[in-house]
């Protein structure tokens, strides 16, 4: 028999012209398990690179020198160079490490959450969803850190031994911030690359150059998609979303902590857990159709991730955005119900009486009104409409962490009453952050593949040459 | 194992079959294992559970690995946080008793979760022999589809049954596109 080097087959790709019908409507195209790796490698490996992707990456990065003055300026002079003050100590820095936090969550909740639902429709979405979970955490764990002022000192935050004989205190919620959110960031990481090993190696036999083929080689591991390895993969898989799911309720739940553990009135309230995850899954969401549809239109990923993708993320959107708003009016409500003063006053200084009621109607509108919209099939389906209402999504779930940090300007006593406005170095960190996200995404993108080739081969119906559906649950023994 | 017919060849890792569809390598295996054939692997470009079973590998070791890893870091973490707050640096905050447990949770939870991810990564590395640069079927260069849209079962020389023209003869009787031998 013939040992010979045979090259595979070039197959062309089936066009996307709606006269294959998926009876989900999760595939637009008739794909095979060859043509469908075969497009979404090339992105990496073969074709030039969308011209758009230039015009993404500088805007990026020239939002990212945003991040670098302004943390040069920062270390230079510290914190004060921030509008924080006494009593808003906080100020932009905690609204935007939980508003980054918040979009990491959708990833991790689709990667993990909605496959142990047997969900099939998250294998298009789930790779670039979890990138964009670790580069949101990455964004947010800049905040924390940098809001301690003497940043070189960060490794306080970690117990270790010292000399000084001293101890970080483990009674408190800012620790546990910093074993969640590092937890987070490391089992996201984990995660991600687990899911991408054979994806590297799909890369690896599909290089065009030596350079890349020992790249990717090198990153592959050596994967060579052995049954026994195939069973301890699987498994592995399955655990590790099985302790993600319950990880990505605590991770928010302890950022809400930070706040509902304090005796701040509107802040010390039982509501502050679930209503936190349920904003940062609706924010998260909003990310992942902003990152869709850029990823349908430029590279031509509209036969893998359809309209339909688009539609049921905005179904979740509907529903965790009913969460959020249920959770405003149950804030209202508690407030008068407790027949507390504070709580009573607070509410009424932040929705009418005080400098920065605007802010929270700004947040009522873009979180709670606009997007009931998303009741209408019409707007879900298209996709313009779904950008623009995750658009004002992302607006609205930055005003709810702004509105939450700003109650600190009226509080109990009117002696300790004050102001904050933010400097342009707030905005510079904070722009400066969105550009990191931005260089980081479109590196992914650029170098890894955007969409799971494994998962999605075996999401592909038995005809097509798949198992319909990713039977991880069902392998993972 | 050398190879008793052609002295002169290469010493043979296996005899390497390639089948163009899942069922087929399902179909293969377990041929293979009821012909008594033990030193095998079956290659594919996603995981096909069936093709483990028949191989003789029903269960893995990870879910062990997991719970070890899992349960030797919360509890090392909670004793650590009892060690901070009781022994070497009790500081009383809020009137609480220096052992308020309730409290330890959060980070003991965490540390759970961060233990037995990296043990289950870390195990499937070490189980599985990965990062591996070199394996013989890499050898054979249309294994290059096996991370495409083909699938390969390789009977190994190390199998006591092997018999490098009876292994050839039984795997071109499962209907196979090609049959290689993959040298060491």
């Amino acid at each position: 028999m013939s040992t010979a080097f045979v090259e595979s087959p070039v197959r062309p790709q089936p066009p996307i012209d709606g006269s294959y019908q998926h009876p989900e409507e999760l595939l637009g195209a008739n794909h095979d398990i060859a043509t469908l790796g075969d497009k979404i490698a090339d992105v990496v490996v073969a074709k030039p690179h969308p011209k758009a992707w230039w015009f993404f990456f500088l805007v990026g990065f020239a939002l990212l020198q945003g991040l670098v003055v302004g943390l040069a300026w920062l270390f230079y002079w510290g914190t004060g160079v921030w509008g924080i003050n006494q009593p808003v100590a906080w100020g932009l820095a905690i609204v935007n490490f939980v508003w980054w936090i918040g979009i990491g969550h959708a990833g991790t909740l689709i990667s993990a959450i909605l496959l142990l639902m047997h969900q099939k429709w998250r294998t298009s979405i789930n790779r670039f969803a979890e990138a964009m979970t670790l580069f949101a955490v990455a964004c947010a764990g800049i905040f924390p850190l940098i809001h301690m002022g003497r940043v070189w000192m960060g490794y306080w935050l970690f117990p270790f031994p010292n000399v000084m004989a001293m101890w970080p205190n483990p009674r408190s919620p800012l620790m546990w911030d910093v074993f969640a959110v590092s937890t987070y960031l490391t089992v996201s990481l984990l995660f991600w690359y687990v899911g991408l090993i054979p994806d590297l190696a799909v890369l690896r036999d599909r290089s065009q150059g030596k350079i890349q083929r020992w790249v990717y080689g090198f990153f592959a591991l050596g994967w060579r998609g052995s049954a026994f390895h195939w069973r301890r993969y699987e498994k592995l898989y399955l655990l590790l979303a099985g302790l993600s799911t319950p990880l990505v309720f605590s991770v928010h739940t302890i950022v809400s902590f930070d706040f509902a553990v304090a005796v701040v009135p509107l802040w010390h309230a039982t509501i502050f857990p679930p209503f936190f995850v349920a904003g940062a899954v609706y924010s998260g969401f909003a990310m992942v159709i902003w990152l869709a549809v850029p990823l349908r239109r430029f590279y031509g990923m509209k036969d893998l991730i359809t309209e339909r993708h688009i539609e049921l993320c905005a179904r979740v959107m509907l529903v965790t955005g009913l969460l959020v708003t249920w959770g405003y009016a149950l804030e209202v409500w508690m407030a008068w119900y407790s027949h507390s003063r504070y709580e009573w006053d607070t509410t009424w200084q932040r929705m009418w009486a005080g400098p920065y009621w605007w802010s929270y109607w700004v947040l009522i509108f873009t979180n709670s009104i606009f997007p009931q919209l998303f009741w209408f099939k019409r707007f879900r389906m298209n996709e313009w409409w779904a950008f623009a209402i995750s658009g004002s999504v992302h607006i609205g779930m930055w005003f709810e962490r702004y509105v939450i940090v700003i109650t600190l300007t009226r509080d109990h006593v009117p002696g300790a009453w004050g102001r904050y406005a933010p400097t342009i170095w707030d905005y510079s960190l904070m722009f400066g952050s969105v550009g990191l996200f931005i260089c980081l995404f479109c590196l992914f993108v650029r170098f890894l593949p955007m969409i799971s080739i494994t998962e999605m081969r075996e999401f592909l119906p038995f005809k097509q040459g798949g198992r319909d559906g990713h039977s991880c649950m069902e392998n993972a023994k | 194992m050398s190879d008793t017919h052609t002295p002169a060849a290469p010493p043979l890792y296996g005899v390497m079959a390639e089948f163009q569809t899942a069922d087929e390598l399902i179909a293969a295996t377990k041929a293979a294992a009821d012909a008594g054939y033990t030193r095998m692997d079956g290659y594919s470009p996603y995981a096909i559970g069936e093709v483990a079973d028949h191989l003789g590998f029903p269960r893995s070791e990870i879910g062990a690995v997991m719970f070890i890893g899992g349960v030797c870091g919360a509890t090392l973490g909670f004793f650590m946080q009892t060690w901070i707050s009781v022994i070497d640096y009790p500081i009383s905050i809020g009137g609480k008793p220096y052992w308020s447990w309730p409290q330890f949770i959060p980070i003991t939870w965490a540390l759970l979760v961060l233990t037995a991810s990296m043990s289950g990564v870390f195990g499937l590395l070490a189980l599985c022999g990965l990062p591996q640069p070199y394996h013989p079927v890499f050898n054979v260069d249309r294994f290059r589809r096996a991370s495409r849209d083909r699938f390969f079962l390789c009977i190994e020389a190390a199998d006591p049954k092997f018999d490098q023209v009876a292994v050839k003869a039984f795997l071109t009787t499962l209907k196979p596109d090609d049959v290689a031998e993959v040298p060491e």
